[in-house]
């Protein structure tokens, strides 16, 4: 039945289920059809290709298969889920619904009811068909992605649960199009913590990966900044002077309850360790500023950098070996690759005076950071083993807190380009930058969930 | 930051007000040359010595408003004396110093305060190493302190990095204003 390779579906079952995607596991059901043949992974797109040409999908309206009014609302609504989810991408190019010539929700949604040639010859590379069922609030969804041009059924998905569900269904069904397409499951389903001025103080609230729902996570009225999540998304820790002092929160978001380290002196800038309930933070409290390893349960494990001089912003490697960090030890801040074991580090990148805000790329190939030249501050992209750094972004406003999403598809930051600082969202090689959501007071320090799902 | 320069000014303009009040009562009971004092006591039924005595008791007294006006002056320009620095930098620039040496003789003659120092940046550069640089400035601050004498349990330090800048703007004359190291009367 599975007829993508044994392997990918197996991560992304093993994924959906660690990580809680799907709370209704049980309720929900899922059916898939049978896809003519086997696809490859990386069939059709190479996200880290800088010369990524955008894939254009057509998404006709939902098939309403009762066609009572609340249906058809529901359909049209998972339509629109879906339709800006995979614009999100920025891979897919999801087209007009203006140069459809054929009608599917009127002629059926199934292989045999599609004229492909109606596709093909507007220049439909993939195309999406969806039918929703709903009664009393139960809702049966199925959905389909084929391939026009090889007359050919990809992915074929039933999805059963209640209506407030649809979200997860189309995010789902996003999920195995970004699988077979590119072999990772997206960003469907992950959050974004970020720092908001809205409430007059900087506080920590969270997002969808697309900036909708946003909701408050602290309340201190003080200076609250750096958030990162724990791998599963059940933890976040922070920086915040709530007690007068610059300590280090470790918040359990699901029991709502924060372990603080407040050391003499600075306690900031944590980063988790991958997959580990361990994270790694800046303490000045022996009088110099040195990366320490702690526990999840704040208590302080070993020393990470001995060198004299500021050693700041760690983060990890996927695998945790090693960890990207910002050290003043070569006489100006420049991003520098320790090893999590031994602490013995070596100096990354070697143009520029000002080199900060390390962010490890989900492949481990790529370090995005912030660069200052002239002023101007911008967001550069350098590979894991050094080489030349690449700009991606330029003569629009400070550019700061690079961030990858968990497919390493894109990179969220902030920026002032368009005067207070707002969240912003580009691909990887820095095409299609886009304001992600519009906020009170100035956001910064995006940062984006690995996990999926979580609330 | 504002609030408490319009507080500062409100207390100076009290005090000013309070001394003009004094002296002017003083005038019309002891100095007015043209009822003279002799005559005033006498009508008062008061002795010249018991007048004498108040004269020097006033006198007294305005000489310890002076002085305390005087010590709250100078705290005040300990607090409100900021030492500046270069940009991505906590090295004590020679006004720095100087500065320190004035603050370091406050501090001597007032042995029993203890002091924050509080480390701050301009907006230029990245929050997170913003706060590590800051800290630097105020142990910088710190240490001098310390080398002129000052002992260490009377010097705190917390860095604000670019968090409380004490001017708004985006230009040299803003962040210059807010490279700096400032100082706190515990």
């Amino acid at each position: 039945m599975i007829l993508m390779t044994q392997n990918s579906g197996v991560k992304l079952m093993a994924a959906f289920n660690s990580c809680k995607f799907f709370l209704l596991c049980g309720v929900l059901l899922v059916m898939e059809f049978s896809p003519a043949f086997v696809m490859a992974q990386h069939a059709y797109i190479n996200i880290n290709s800088p010369l990524i040409r955008k894939i254009p999908v057509a998404i006709p309206f939902f098939k309403a298969f009762t066609g009572h009014e609340e249906e058809v609302a529901l359909g049209k609504n998972a339509v629109d889920i879906m339709s800006s989810a995979l614009d999100f991408t920025g891979y897919l190019a999801v087209m007009d619904r203006g140069a459809f010539i054929e009608n599917p929700s009127q002629k059926g949604i199934t292989g045999s009811e599609i004229n492909y040639k109606n596709w093909t010859i507007i220049g439909s590379e993939l195309l999406i068909t969806g039918g929703i069922v709903e009664q009393d609030g139960a809702v049966r969804l199925e959905l389909r992605l084929f391939d026009p041009f090889k007359e050919t059924l990809l992915i074929g998905k039933v999805y059963t649960g209640h209506k407030a569900d649809i979200k997860s269904m189309i995010y789902r069904f996003c999920a195995e199009i970004s699988l077979l397409l590119t072999g990772k499951l997206g960003v469907f389903g992950s959050r974004i913590a970020f720092v908001s001025t809205v409430s007059g103080n900087k506080e920590i609230f969270t997002c969808d990966f697309d900036g909708g729902n946003i909701s408050r996570i602290t309340n201190f009225n003080n200076i609250t900044m750096s958030p990162s999540w724990s791998s599963d998304g059940n933890f976040l820790a922070f920086t915040s002077y709530a007690k007068g002092n610059p300590d280090l929160y470790i918040r359990d978001l699901r029991a709502n309850k924060d372990v603080v380290v407040s050391k003499k002196g600075l306690n900031i800038t944590p980063a988790w360790l991958p997959g580990q309930f361990a994270l790694a933070a800046t303490l000045s409290f022996s009088g110099d500023q040195d990366i320490y390893l702690l526990t999840g349960s704040g208590e302080v494990k070993r020393q990470l950098t001995k060198e004299m001089g500021i050693d700041i912003s760690p983060a990890f490697s996927p695998d945790g070996t090693k960890f990207a960090f910002v050290s003043k030890r070569s006489g100006t801040p420049q991003i520098y690759i320790g090893d999590t074991g031994s602490g013995s580090a070596s100096r990354l990148t070697f143009k520029g005076s000002y080199n900060t805000s390390p962010a490890w790329s989900p492949d481990g190939d790529k370090i995005a950071y912030v660069g200052v030249v002239k002023n101007s501050i911008n967001i550069y992209v350098i590979g894991a083993n050094g080489g030349e750094p690449t700009q991606l972004t330029s003569g629009q406003g400070d550019n700061e807190d690079p961030s990858w999403s968990p497919d390493g598809n894109l990179i969220a930051f902030s920026s002032t380009r368009q005067g207070a600082s707002r969240i912003f969202v580009m691909t990887s090689t820095g095409s299609d930058q886009r304001l992600l959501f519009t906020f009170g007071g100035a956001q910064t320090d995006p940062t984006w969930s690995l996990a999926y799902g979580n609330k | 930051m504002g609030k408490k320069i319009v507080v500062r000014i409100m207390v100076l303009l009290f005090l000013s007000a309070m001394m003009l009040t004094v002296s002017c009562a003083k005038k019309s009971v002891a100095t007015d040359p043209s009822t003279g004092i002799e005559n005033q006591g006498a009508q008062d039924g008061l002795s010249a010595e018991e007048i004498a005595r108040q004269k020097a008791l006033e006198e007294e007294r305005l000489r310890e408003e002076a002085l305390r006006k005087a010590i709250a002056a100078e705290r005040e320009q300990f607090e409100n004396q900021d030492i500046y620095f270069d940009f991505d930098s906590a090295e004590l620039v020679p006004d720095a110093r100087m500065l320190l040496k004035e603050k370091a003789d406050f501090l001597t003659r007032n042995s029993g305060l203890t002091v924050t120092i509080e480390g701050h940046c301009d907006e230029r550069g990245t929050t997170e190493y913003n706060l590590a640089l800051g800290e630097r400035r105020a142990m910088s601050a710190k240490r001098y302190l310390q080398d002129l004498g000052i002992a260490e349990f009377r010097l705190n330090t917390i860095s604000y990095g670019e968090e409380r800048p004490a001017v708004q703007g985006n230009d040299e004359s803003a962040w210059s204003r807010n490279r700096r190291g400032h100082f706190v009367i515990r």
